[in-house]
């Protein structure tokens, strides 16, 4: 097996390919200068590991490797891109010969206009990354879950614990003339549980990680914590009350809650939808989108998270972007294309989900900044409402604004006091208006545990969210007791 | 391209290598791609994009211990690589009583033709792409003057060769071939923009929809969401266009399916034989029909393809088994193993919701106030119990006329429950995509708003 431990990205596809930084600035320079207002070549080495646990044996154990090299070409608001399986010189020179075939079309506009970017993070370089640790390890701590999540509660009949590993190494050579690489470790630990009782049965899951060595699992035994809410949320939900149906006071926990604002507000700042004007929040910069306790961030730069990265895959280095600014729409975030067309500054959130895609405006880690409010009194100051503290997925359209996010774990406050758990039920919004309904704001700012995949026009990449414990007076809840 | 051929004799390679390594039996799964997409935006050309990719995905048994290991890069050390990564994740995973590949005995003979490669089109230059794409979108841009912007449209083919065989000495192949169009036209007023889109896909190119139709279908589903509002929370017969129909059979096809059922993460469980819906429901499963996109001559384990009635009067009377899940539940396989680049799993091939004699119009004149759904989102199913919440849009019914557009609300039941509540069935089925249902009308949903 490889080493995969200590990479040069530039030496690794040197070595295994024959592929060097400057033959790919030749073959940008020769079949791509002149005709295009940008184009890259981008080099990608993939292992994935997973391994799933199921009534203690292991039921899959499995790895991939893909590899492969896209050539992009652009001009105006055209992109041609063509990508091989096959890393060679030969395909390289076809695939830009497709990608070309788009700037070819008439005459491209100005020159290639972006400069070298600053220098990459370093935010996740790890001495162990966790696809390089040993299986063994790996299949013992799922065994130990399995045994935790099963002696957690007694009705607890299904544990499925497992742990996906990736190592990701990609090199990418712009038409401007340099060449940037990264290392990208990402793991992913997750335990499901059924829970059985009086014929009823429900789930409960849990899980984290991020851009960490495996130990990180065992740290403060993370992995007990894992086994332990995913028993716990089972089993609560096997009481649960219909959920309450129609407009109310939400309280959202803090943490994983955060995808409100990933939904929200999140894709519809996203540069491609603005340039193209199908956002709600087209031409909105500078406006009051929310209440002005609302400070929202994308922030690729935090060290070993799931949505961090050195720089993103057209090489720019991510960011901070103030999107939300005590209220006002600031920022949005951008690849080079969209950030070129609308003149404005590439954000580092180019991202693709592999070399079989070109990039576009994707977030990172997607969070509210902390508010002055002590969390117990935001409850304490609703008389009637839903407290959510975790959530499935959510979607949005982006166009007309309309978002859901759908809620797991969830309670009745009455009086000021958390009740009744409830069922599962999707929350439902409009981009432009729910933030500014946001009247309370806790101090207790937490980022999810490292579970978030964000999935946008069939391409998937890891993402993050966070949020403080929030109240939002009025927001639809969808669910059955009318 | 042509089926099997030399790839056929590329697996059974690798299966040789992996037994000279110590596993017991193996099976590999190769697919060949191409794609091309070509997207067009306000008449200009936004994207184009050509790929090929090609994946081989190995399975060993080491006794009744298994592993997988999947690669792109068909090179001989690569190959030798996946062989060894898999016989060594094999040794370290337990004894699995139920594992193990199909019985020989039970593997497909011979492998039908179901027409699905388009043989008979000739290429399309990419321009001839890109200018149905351009039609597609210009038909919808064209339809009314509150169509002023896009999304976009695109035209995208995929030629495919797939390639099953194990280490038993079975080896065969298929080809296919599908073509798609679509637009996503974006409709304004008074500061109010609403996007809606329309598609068509199919096996041979010739098959797919004229691309003006599609055009002015996407505008007339974008132009009828204007004016939107939210309404008042109630409870109400709700009927669900097809397109959301079939969501609700995929529903019920995840809980079917086998490995839901042996982890007990089904609101189907212990439900084989008994009565799950309406007895007018029926529901089929059928991967033989000609030239249709959910068609497969065998499937991901060698197993002949067929049809199963899934529910039929009512009554589930089948669930969607491969070969593993149905050693563990006690039954024998109905033929539905998929394969991805991580194993074996479960999938429907053409799956339908046979339709009943009402017309939509019927239907909807049936309902005195109600709400008409033609848009879910989310993700709001519980697949262990049935639970649904999901944010929808579509029009408000007033005496059996659709009376206004709908937004920003959800709509909310119990999938057990709202099968049972299916009071009509539509007439107004199309084999437009792999699961396709009628409009339906579901007695009581309550739906979420002010």
């Amino acid at each position: 097996m490889d080493d995969l431990a200590h990479i040069s990205p530039d030496r690794f596809f040197a070595d295994r390919f024959n592929v060097t930084p400057s033959l790919m600035e030749r073959l940008l320079g020769g079949s791509l200068a002149g005709r295009v207002d940008d184009a890259d070549i981008y080099l990608e080495y993939r292992v994935n590991e997973e391994l799933v646990l199921e009534e203690n044996v292991v039921k899959k154990a499995s790895r991939h490797v893909s590899q492969g090299a896209g050539v992009r070409a652009q001009a105006e608001t055209r992109t041609g891109y063509a990508h091989t399986d096959d890393i060679s010189l030969a395909n390289l020179e076809e695939a830009a010969r497709q990608a070309r075939a788009i700037a070819d079309r008439s005459s491209a506009g100005g020159a290639l206009a972006v400069g070298r970017p600053g220098r990459a993070h370093d935010l996740y370089t790890l001495s162990e990354p966790p696809i390089v640790t040993a299986l063994e390890r790996k299949l013992d701590l799922l065994r130990k879950i399995d045994t935790a999540a099963r002696a957690a509660d007694k009705r607890v009949t299904q544990v499925i614990a497992s742990l996906a590993s990736e190592e990701v190494v990609m090199l990418i050579a712009t038409a401007a003339g340099w060449t940037i690489g990264d290392v990208r470790p990402l793991t992913r630990l997750n335990v499901t549980v059924i829970a059985e009782e009086n014929g009823k049965r429900e789930i409960g899951s849990w899980g984290g990680g991020g851009r960490v060595p495996f130990d990180y699992f065992l740290e403060a035994e993370r992995w007990r914590h894992f086994a332990a809410e995913a028993a716990r949320q089972a089993t609560l939900k096997l009481r649960a009350i219909d959920a309450p149906a129609g407009t109310m006071t939400v309280v959202l926990g803090p943490g994983w809650p955060g995808i409100l604002l990933h939904e929200a507000i999140g894709h519809g700042l996203e540069g491609d939808f603005n340039r193209k004007g199908v956002s709600a929040f087209a031409g909105r910069l500078g406006q009051k989108v929310a209440s002005e306790l609302v400070t929202v961030v994308d922030d690729g730069t935090i060290p070993n998270r799931r949505g961090s990265l050195n720089v993103d895959d057209e090489g720019t280095p991510t960011g901070r972007t103030v999107l939300i600014d005590n209220g006002v729409l600031t920022g949005y975030m951008q690849d080079r294309l969209n950030a070129r067309l609308m003149k404005m500054t590439a954000t580092g959130n180019g991202r693709r989900e592999s070399y079989a895609h070109p990039p576009m405006p994707r977030m990172t880690n997607t969070f509210m900044l902390a508010g002055p409010d002590d969390p117990a009194e935001i409850i304490r100051s609703v008389p009637r409402g839903l407290y959510a503290v975790a959530f499935g997925g959510g979607q949005v359209d982006i166009t007309s604004g309309k978002f859901v996010f759908s809620a797991s774990e969830a309670y009745l406050i009455e009086d000021g006091r958390v009740t009744a758990p409830v069922k599962g039920a999707t929350l439902i919004g409009n981009g432009p208006d729910a933030l500014t309904r946001v009247s309370r704001v806790g101090h207790d700012l937490a980022l999810d545990e490292g579970v978030g995949t964000c999935g946008k026009e069939g391409q998937s990449v890891p993402v993050g969210v966070g949020l403080p414990t929030i109240r939002i007076d009025g927001m639809t809840v969808g669910g059955t007791q009318v | 391209m042509s089926a099997a051929g030399h790839r056929t004799d590329l697996l059974v390679d690798v299966l040789r290598r992996a037994q000279a390594r110590g596993a017991t039996a193996a099976d590999g799964f190769l697919i060949e791609e191409q794609h091309f997409t070509a997207s067009v935006r306000l008449g200009q050309v936004d994207t184009v994009k050509h790929s090929r990719d090609q994946r081989l995905s190995l399975r060993v048994f080491a006794g009744r211990a298994s592993a997988a290991a999947s690669t792109s890069d068909l090179s001989r050390d690569s190959l030798e690589r996946v062989v060894d990564e898999a016989t060594a994740l094999a040794r370290v995973t337990a004894e699995d009583p139920h594992a193990g590949l199909p019985d020989p005995g039970e593997l497909i003979g011979a492998v039908p033709d179901l027409e699905l490669e388009d043989t008979a089109g000739e290429e399309l230059e990419p321009e001839a792409k890109i200018e149905l794409a351009r039609q597609t979108e210009a038909a919808a841009l064209a339809s009314d003057p509150r169509i002023a912007n896009s999304e976009g449209a695109e035209y995208w083919d995929r030629r495919a060769r797939y390639a099953y065989a194990t280490s038993h000495g079975f080896a065969r192949g298929y080809a296919t071939s599908a073509f798609g169009l679509s637009v996503a036209p974006i409709a304004s007023a008074n500061g109010e923009m609403q996007r809606d889109y329309w598609y068509s896909a199919a096996r041979h190119r010739r098959a797919l929809e004229e691309p003006a139709a599609i055009g002015r279908t996407a505008a007339r589903r974008a132009l009828r969401r204007l004016g939107a509002r939210k309404v008042k929370t109630v409870e109400v017969p709700v009927v669900f266009d097809p397109d959301t129909a079939a969501s609700l059979v995929r529903a019920v096809a995840g809980a079917a399916s086998g490995p839901s059922l042996y982890r007990r993460a089904s609101f189907l469980l212990d439900r084989l034989g008994k009565r799950i819906a309406a007895p007018a429901v029926n529901i089929v499963d059928d991967g033989l029909m000609p030239r249709a996109l959910g068609s497969r001559p065998f499937d991901g384990e060698g197993l002949a393809t067929r049809r199963t009635v899934l529910v039929g009067d009512g009554v589930l009377e089948s669930y969607l088994l491969d070969s593993y899940s149905a050693r563990k539940l006690g039954l024998r396989s109905t033929h539905h193993a998929s394969r991805d680049g991580s194993g074996v799993g479960v999938s429907t091939t053409n799956l339908v919701l046979q339709p009943g004699p009402a017309t939509p119009a019927q239907l909807i004149g049936s309902v005195k106030s109600g709400f008409y759904v033609t848009e879910l989102i989310g993700f709001g199913i519980n697949g262990v119990t049935g639970d649904f919440s999901k944010g929808a849009a579509g029009q408000w019914i007033e005496n059996g006329e659709l009376a206004y557009p709908v937004e920003e609300v959800t709509v909310a039941g119990n999938l057990l429950e709202m099968l049972v509540a299916i009071e009509g069935i539509g007439n107004d089925l199309v084999l437009r995509d792999r699961t396709v249902a009628p409009t339906l009308l579901i007695g009581r949903m309550v739906v979420a708003g002010n």
